[in-house]
């Protein structure tokens, strides 16, 4: 799939909660095909210590509007600027870059398991897995019920359910403690997931537990984002493979150490 | 007119002195969808080892100051694995491509110079001895003039076609392993491969990089870069080649000022993957800001008084 850079300009930069926030970027022209799982590297100009891109997930796509957007983690320096770029600024991106997470066929039963701002992906996906006849259940976890990201945006595609670690919100722990999990409730063809690297593993056990592939989407450090530096590499059952041009998705039973 | 740009590296006649870093550009496909990398002077692939090599375990990259450290530890699949799967991919690209070869011995180092001299579109290779992060060999053929001067030997007498020798930084005194390696049969030099470096994090009380040392590379290593071209170029006769951290026109023209005859182009292809273009331009416009006809007359043109 052909990659492009391009100035994007902001015409959104939306607070969700306290450490994120969502930029809605548009493109002058129409927007080459973007495919869910995929990112972008993200130049960040006016951080004097942010000297590579950051890859950001795709968090969602409007063709209508030529918009892209993107649900960011205040992290450090970089993160934190570009929490202050306004509507008309200009966003360099290249992009889209990556893998896609697989669609399987109308009819299935999916289950999204995202963990904090690791749900970034999972609205795009979910969007477009609801436009292929695909019943989409997304499970979201956060710290407490303020750290939510949104939740009613992904509401849109399915079901809802959530998990706090304090309680104060759905569920009380983690996302692998959510009822959903038990064998009489477990309903579904295939997992796809994003978040923290342990909670990955765990959701990934799960699945793999109750026989259904389970899709993870990778987050590394990287320099090029285009397979050049080999910088983003993950330990597969073929070896190392670049997060940025064989990933970010990857199968859970390709990642080493990751299913017992 | 458009002033000329076309340089000479030893046999090679460049279309212009641009070319790209080993490691920092694939081996080009990768940048297709940037630009034709046709349009380069050249392009120096991955470092390639005599057997297929995963590199060092993850994380491999920090970031720094206007820089990276990178650890990778040439990753790559080998000489035959790039016969096989990656020469027939980019021999039809009309730059020379030259294959930057490693090793861990002497005769690793012999045995992927002979395979790669036997390809017919690979007109030079790029004696890797400077690679800051493999446990045995790269650096440490680098930074004595007994076995810099050893390994180039070897090499020279089963490698007939333009062999350039990969300088590191990491020493004393780099005129003098200049010297040692023109006087082994080196047809050119490059100058310069990463600088050894660290990060820690502070909160973790933990080493960055999986390898704990890496290689410094990007513009906070530019002025060092500029200092030993400029140091080698006077005390050799064989073309040089510099980079460390050229991210546009002006920093190429500073080398070239500094006594190289070609440049190389390595992190900036990670902030800007479409800049190669843009420096063949920018050089372009500067020799004709300045009405001088040809690249050539720019080398090593320093005004001192």
């Amino acid at each position: 799939m052909k990659k492009y850079i391009h100035d994007f300009e902001i015409i959104e930069n939306r607070e969700i909660n306290e450490g994120h926030f969502v930029l809605v970027v548009k493109l002058s022209e129409p927007l080459p095909p973007v495919f869910p799982g995929q990112f972008a590297e993200v130049k960040i100009e006016g951080s004097p210590n942010t000297f590579l891109r950051r890859p950001l997930s795709i968090h969602d796509v409007d063709y209508a509007a030529n918009t892209i957007s993107l649900l960011v983690q205040r992290k450090g320096d970089g993160t934190t600027h570009l929490g202050t770029f306004k509507p008309g600024d200009t966003l360099n991106m290249v992009y889209p870059l990556g893998n896609q997470f697989h669609i399987g066929s109308a009819g299935e039963k999916v289950l999204l398991v995202g963990g904090g701002c690791g749900v970034a992906p999972l609205l795009y996906l979910g969007k477009i897995l609801a436009k292929n006849g695909i019943k989409v259940t997304t499970l979201m976890g956060a710290r407490k019920g303020d750290q939510l990201m949104e939740p009613e945006q992904y509401q849109r595609n399915g079901e809802l359910l959530i998990t706090t670690e304090d309680g104060s919100e759905g569920t009380k722990g983690f996302v692998i403690h959510h009822e959903i999990w038990r064998e009489r409730n477990f309903a579904f063809d295939r997992v796809y997931t994003c978040g923290p690297d342990a909670m990955m593993k765990a959701v990934a056990r799960l699945a793999a537990r109750n026989n259904v592939p389970c899709q993870v989407s990778l987050e590394q450090t990287m320099a090029c984002g285009v397979g050049a530096c080999l910088c983003c590499v993950v330990d597969t059952t073929t070896g190392h493979r670049c997060t940025c041009t064989d990933g970010p998705v990857f199968d859970a039973s390709e990642l080493k150490n990751w299913i017992d | 007119m458009k002033p000329l740009l076309e340089v000479n590296i030893h046999k090679l006649l460049l279309k212009n002195p641009v070319m790209t870093a080993s490691g920092t550009f694939g081996y080009g496909p990768e940048f297709e969808d940037f630009y034709d990398p046709s349009v380069l002077g050249g392009i120096v692939v991955k470092g390639t080892t005599g057997q297929l090599r995963q590199g060092n375990p993850y994380p491999r990259m920090a970031e720094t100051p206007m820089g990276m450290l990178n650890a990778v530890g040439l990753q790559n699949k080998g000489v035959d694995g790039f016969i096989k799967d990656i020469y027939p991919k980019i021999s039809h690209y009309n730059t020379h491509m030259i294959v930057n070869v490693s090793g861990s011995t002497v005769e690793e180092y012999i045995e992927v110079a002979e395979k790669i001299n036997a390809l017919e579109h690979i007109p030079a290779i790029e004696l890797n001895i400077s690679c800051p992060n493999v446990k045995e060999g790269g650096m440490a053929f680098g930074t004595s003039c007994p076995s810099a001067i050893a390994v180039t030997q070897a090499v020279r007498e089963v490698y007939k076609k333009t062999l350039i020798v990969k300088l590191s930084p990491n020493v004393t005194n780099i005129a003098e392993m200049a010297l040692a390696v023109e006087g082994a049969g080196a047809d050119a030099v490059s100058v310069i491969n990463t600088l050894l470096g660290m990060a820690i994090d502070a909160e973790t009380r933990q080493p960055v990089l999986s390898t704990i040392t890496g290689g410094l590379s990007g513009p906070a290593i530019k002025p060092v870069a500029l200092r030993m071209v400029w140091q080698v170029s006077k005390a050799i006769k064989i073309p040089v080649i510099g980079l460390g951290g050229i991210m546009t026109a002006t920093d190429a023209i500073e080398f070239l000022l500094a006594g190289a005859t070609a440049v190389q182009i390595g992190t900036a292809n990670f902030i800007d993957p479409a800049v190669g273009p843009k420096i063949i331009a920018g050089i372009s416009d500067y020799l004709e800001r300045h009405q001088i006809a040809d690249v050539r007359s720019l080398i090593g043109g320093l005004r001192t008084s």
